[in-house]
Order: C-alpha cells, then sequence, then structure tokens
C-alpha cells in the first residue's frame, strides 16, 4: 500500500546529455514542434557525445539523478567522425563499472537521436522516465551521504 | 641549534608497509632523528595512546598517518592526532584513498563478518561467535573497537594539511619532504599533494609510446611475452600509467610489471578511475556494439582495476547497499 503510494508521487530526475549537432537538434525540434514529452529530464548540451566523460555520468548519479540519458549522431553521422564511436566504446565499460557498485544498469541509457527525430526523441525521454519510474528512486546519492 | 621537531607515525587500517618505508630511511632515520624527536611511532615505540591524550594540543609538529580508517580506534586516534598536530599528512594510499582496505567497500560489514568468522576455509567457529565492541567477563567489561560499515580516507574524517601518495610512498620523497619542513622551506598550500609531482606515470616511462594503442582484446599480464620495451597498453595489457600521477620513478613498469595507480589521479582529476575507463574503452578497435563487448569482456574486474587503490576516494565511495 504505502509503495503504492511512493511511486504515485516519484518523479524521476533524468539528466540528459546530449551532443550539440544531431541530438540536441532533434529535441529542440520536439519542443518547437510542440511534442509532448516528460519533464523529468534535463538537458546538459555538450558538443560531442565522445565529450561525455564517465566522469559526468557518475557525478549525475552523486547530484541525485535517478537516471543518464547520453544521446548521439548516428554512427558514421558524427560531426567530429569518431566521437559517437568512443562514447558507445566508455558507455559499455561504464556499464560493467556501475553494476559491480550495485547501480541498476537500465539506468543508464545510450542512443542516437538525429536532427530530424523529434518525434523519437519524445518518444525515448517518456519510455526512459517510464523505466526509472518502474525501478524507483536512485539510492546513490543517500548512500554517499550516509557513508560514515 | 633549531629546536627539534616533535615527528608521530601512526597506523590506522593498514598493513605495516608504510610503517616499514619510514624504517627504509636507513642511515638517514639519524638525520631524522638529529631534527626530530620521535614522540610516537607504534611499530617501533612502546609509547601509549594515554600518553599522546596528555600531550597538550599542537605538541606533535609533524604527524604521518598511514592507513584508512575502517574502525573507531582508527578513528579515535584520527581525530586525537589532528587535535595533537600542526600538521597532519595522510600518508599512503590508504589514508589518502583508502588504498587496498577500501576494496572492502564492496561489501556491508555483515557479508565480511559473515566471509571471515563462518565461511572462511581456515575457520572452524561451531559456536557462530562474532566479535563484540563491549563483553562482559568476571575480571569486568572488555572492549574492542566497533567494526564500520565503510572504509574512509582519512580526509573524509579529519581536516588533512597534505597528502603523500603511493602503496608505500617512495622513501626518498618522505625524506626530502621531512628536510623540506626541517629547513622551514616555504611550504605548498594546505591539501596539496605532496612528495610527488604533476605528471603522469606515462610522462616519465621510458618503454616505447606509438600513436597506435589500438586493441582488440585486453590481455592479462601473464597473457603476453613482455618485450621489455614497449609501451603495455600497447601489448593489450592494461596499466594504468595515464591516469596516474608520477613520483614513485615508473617503478612497477621498470619491473616489468603494469601501473596499478597508487600514486592516485593527477591534478584535476577527480575520480582516477573514471579517467582510466574512459582511456581503456576508447582503445577498443571496433565500431560494432557486439564486437566492443566482447572486448569488454576481457575487462575481467573494472572496479579491481581502475579503482584498486581508490574506492572510498572515488566519487560513488563504495557499492550500494
Ligand atoms: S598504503 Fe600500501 S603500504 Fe601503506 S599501509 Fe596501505 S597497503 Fe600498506
Ligand atoms: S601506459 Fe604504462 S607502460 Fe605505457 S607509457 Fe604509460 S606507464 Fe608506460
Ligand atoms: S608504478 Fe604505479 S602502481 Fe607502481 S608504485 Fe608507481 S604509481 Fe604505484
Ligand atoms: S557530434 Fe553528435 S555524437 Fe559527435
Amino acid at each position: 500500500m504505502e509503495n503504492k503510494v511512493n511511486e504515485k508521487i516519484f518523479k524521476p530526475k533524468i539528466v540528459g546529455f546530449l551532443c550539440n549537432w544531431c541530438s540536441y537538434t532533434g529535441a529542440d525540434l520536439a519542443g518547437t514542434s510542440r511534442m509532448k514529452y516528460d519533464e523529468s529530464i534535463r538537458v546538459v548540451r555538450v558538443m560531442c557525445s565522445g565529450r561525455v566523460d564517465p566522469t559526468f555520468v557518475l557525478k549525475a548519479f552523486k547530484e541525485g539523478a535517478d537516471g543518464v540519458l547520453i544521446c548521439g549522431c548516428h554512427p558514421r553521422d558524427c560531426h567530429y567522425h569518431e566521437g559517437n564511436y568512443k562514447c558507445l566504446r566508455r558507455y559499455h565499460l561504464l556499464k560493467k563499472y556501475i553494476i559491480q557498485m550495485g547501480i541498476e544498469p537500465d539506468r543508464l541509457r545510450l542512443e542516437w537521436i538525429s536532427a530530424s527525430e523529434g518525434a523519437e526523441f519524445a518518444k525515448l525521454v517518456n519510455e526512459f522516465t517510464q523505466k526509472i519510474a518502474e525501478l524507483g528512486p536512485s539510492k546513490v546519492k543517500q548512500n554517499i551521504e550516509t557513508f560514515s | 641549534m633549531k629546536p627539534k621537531l616533535n615527528l608521530a607515525v601512526y597506523w590506522g587500517a593498514a598493513c605495516g608497509g608504510c610503517c616499514v618505508s619510514v624504517l627504509d630511511v636507513h642511515e638517514k632515520l639519524f638525520t631524522i632523528v638529529e631534527h626530530a624527536n620521535l614522540v610516537f611511532w607504534p611499530i617501533a615505540l612502546d609509547t601509549k595512546y594515554k600518553d599522546v591524550e596528555q600531550m597538550p594540543d599542537g605538541f606533535i609538529d609533524l604527524t604521518l598517518y598511514n592507513g584508512a580508517v575502517r574502525n573507531s580506534e582508527n578513528e579515535h586516534l584520527a581525530k586525537l592526532l589532528r587535535k595533537k598536530s600542526k600538521i597532519l599528512v595522510a600518508y599512503g594510499s590508504c589514508a589518502h584513498m583508502g588504498g587496498i582496505p577500501g576494496l572492502a567497500n564492496l561489501f556491508n560489514k555483515e557479508e565480511i563478518f559473515k566471509r571471515v568468522y563462518f565461511e572462511s576455509e581456515s575457520t572452524i567457529n561451531p559456536d557462530q561467535v562474532l566479535p563484540q565492541p563491549h563483553y562482559k567477563v568476571s575480571e569486568g567489561e572488555l572492549e574492542i573497537p566497533e567494526f564500520y560499515n565503510d572504509v574512509r580516507t582519512l580526509a573524509q574524517v579529519v581536516d588533512v594539511d597534505y597528502y603523500l601518495p603511493g602503496c608505500p610512498p617512495q622513501t626518498e620523497r618522505l625524506v626530502e619532504v621531512f628536510l623540506a619542513i626541517v629547513n622551514g622551506e616555504q611550504l605548498p598550500p594546505k591539501g596539496s599533494v605532496i612528495g610527488a609531482k604533476d605528471k603522469t606515470q606515462c610522462d616519465e616511462c621510458k618503454r616505447k609510446k606509438s600513436d597506435n594503442k589500438l586493441v582488440k582484446e585486453f590481455k592479462r599480464p601473464w597473457q603476453i611475452k613482455d618485450d621489455g620495451e614497449t609501451c603495455f597498453l600497447e601489448q593489450g595489457v592494461i596499466c594504468c600509467g595515464p591516469a596516474t600521477r608520477s613520483g614513485c620513478g615508473v617503478r612497477c613498469v621498470e619491473g616489468n610489471a603494469p601501473c596499478r595507480g597508487c600514486y592516485g589521479p593527477p591534478p584535476e582529476v577527480a575520480d582516477p578511475g573514471a579517467k582510466m575507463l574512459s582511456a581503456i574503452a576508447t582503445m577498443i578497435d571496433s565500431n560494432d556494439p557486439n564486437e566492443i563487448q566482447k572486448a569488454i569482456d576481457t575487462v575481467v574486474d573494472p572496479v579491481g582495476t581502475f579503482y584498486r587503490y581508490s574506492i572510498p576516494f572515488s566519487i560513488l565511495r563504495r557499492k550500494l547497499l
């Protein structure tokens, strides 16, 4: 019963790292086209998904993010040629690390969003928010605060 | 003649190696005792805790605290020595970043006790006895320190003036730092890492490096025939040189073993493991998710490899409970 109540009031906090050239433009398109997507996401614009240092992701969790979404250009479309591949490689290794640290792997997601994929972006945010809502609040921040 | 310094060396959750690294000053010990009174050093002297308690505040000029903070005794002494010392140095990887004992932050207290007191192959404990902080016997009450759930760095418990990294620190670095203090040299700003440099291990490493570090898989050191000359990374073996501060003289690589990161991150790197993880992942020679995953399967233990000395110091600090 109590769980149900909590589930209702739990509003996931999601940090989204979006590359400037494709994904951010895609998100912008969703906005200008007045597509509705969940307000859970806080967008951080980066020049390229290859700029997303694993430290950014860990800091986001530390500051209380319940989920982290990274979006970059589709394969072969990265403005800097290789950035999204670098991101992909880091993403897989980072996942393995967070699993070892007890964080549910589904809290971290990487997707490719092009400049024209506004609708896909909106759908992705909604889906991801739903997934995080099912997982419930992340315990990382609390875990660090009660560290003694 | 200048008045002598009062010097203390203490071990918290330590292996003893740091204290031995102080003993390793060998004949320079005479230089040290010429300039300093050793007022507290459990490995070598029989000073009692109550003797330290009776010292006036700030009586000790320099304390080298090695070891992490794992139990109430470590914490008590950390706080006591902080009060009694003008300069408190976190000496060695354990005090600096949690070190090897910090790996225990992958478990909690219950899991550790279960393993150690019930399950370990060398344990016979039919009565399932566990350590009790307080225990009454006919002679009175016995007390042992309380074992905490988390391992912490020294700076997570008390205010620290300097960090002298290494597992253990290079003895030469200690002597340099000590003499600088004795000679009244201008000390670096509070909170600095001392006895180390600002570059990375790779900057000082003599192994041959090219621009091509791409690999399909990672190997354990025993899986390669090390040629003794080529950068370990280029031979597919993970070496933490790129994310590790120099100062040890690249002593592991000089001994043909990859660096494991005990000197901690170079300046401006918040999380040593994340930096290393990033460098290693970028080396994977594929753009295909399945192939990438295969390569990552060969990084057997990311936490133990990239955070071997630094879990408590890292952004996440411990495994989620
Ligand atoms: S830093 Fe290394 S040598 Fe020093 S106490 Fe810790 S484990 Fe031992
Ligand atoms: S990675 Fe290791 S072997 Fe290669 S240059 Fe750096 S310290 Fe030397
Ligand atoms: S080479 Fe690396 S692991 Fe070895 S002593 Fe130096 S910093 Fe520590
Ligand atoms: S610019 Fe979009 S991923 Fe590199």
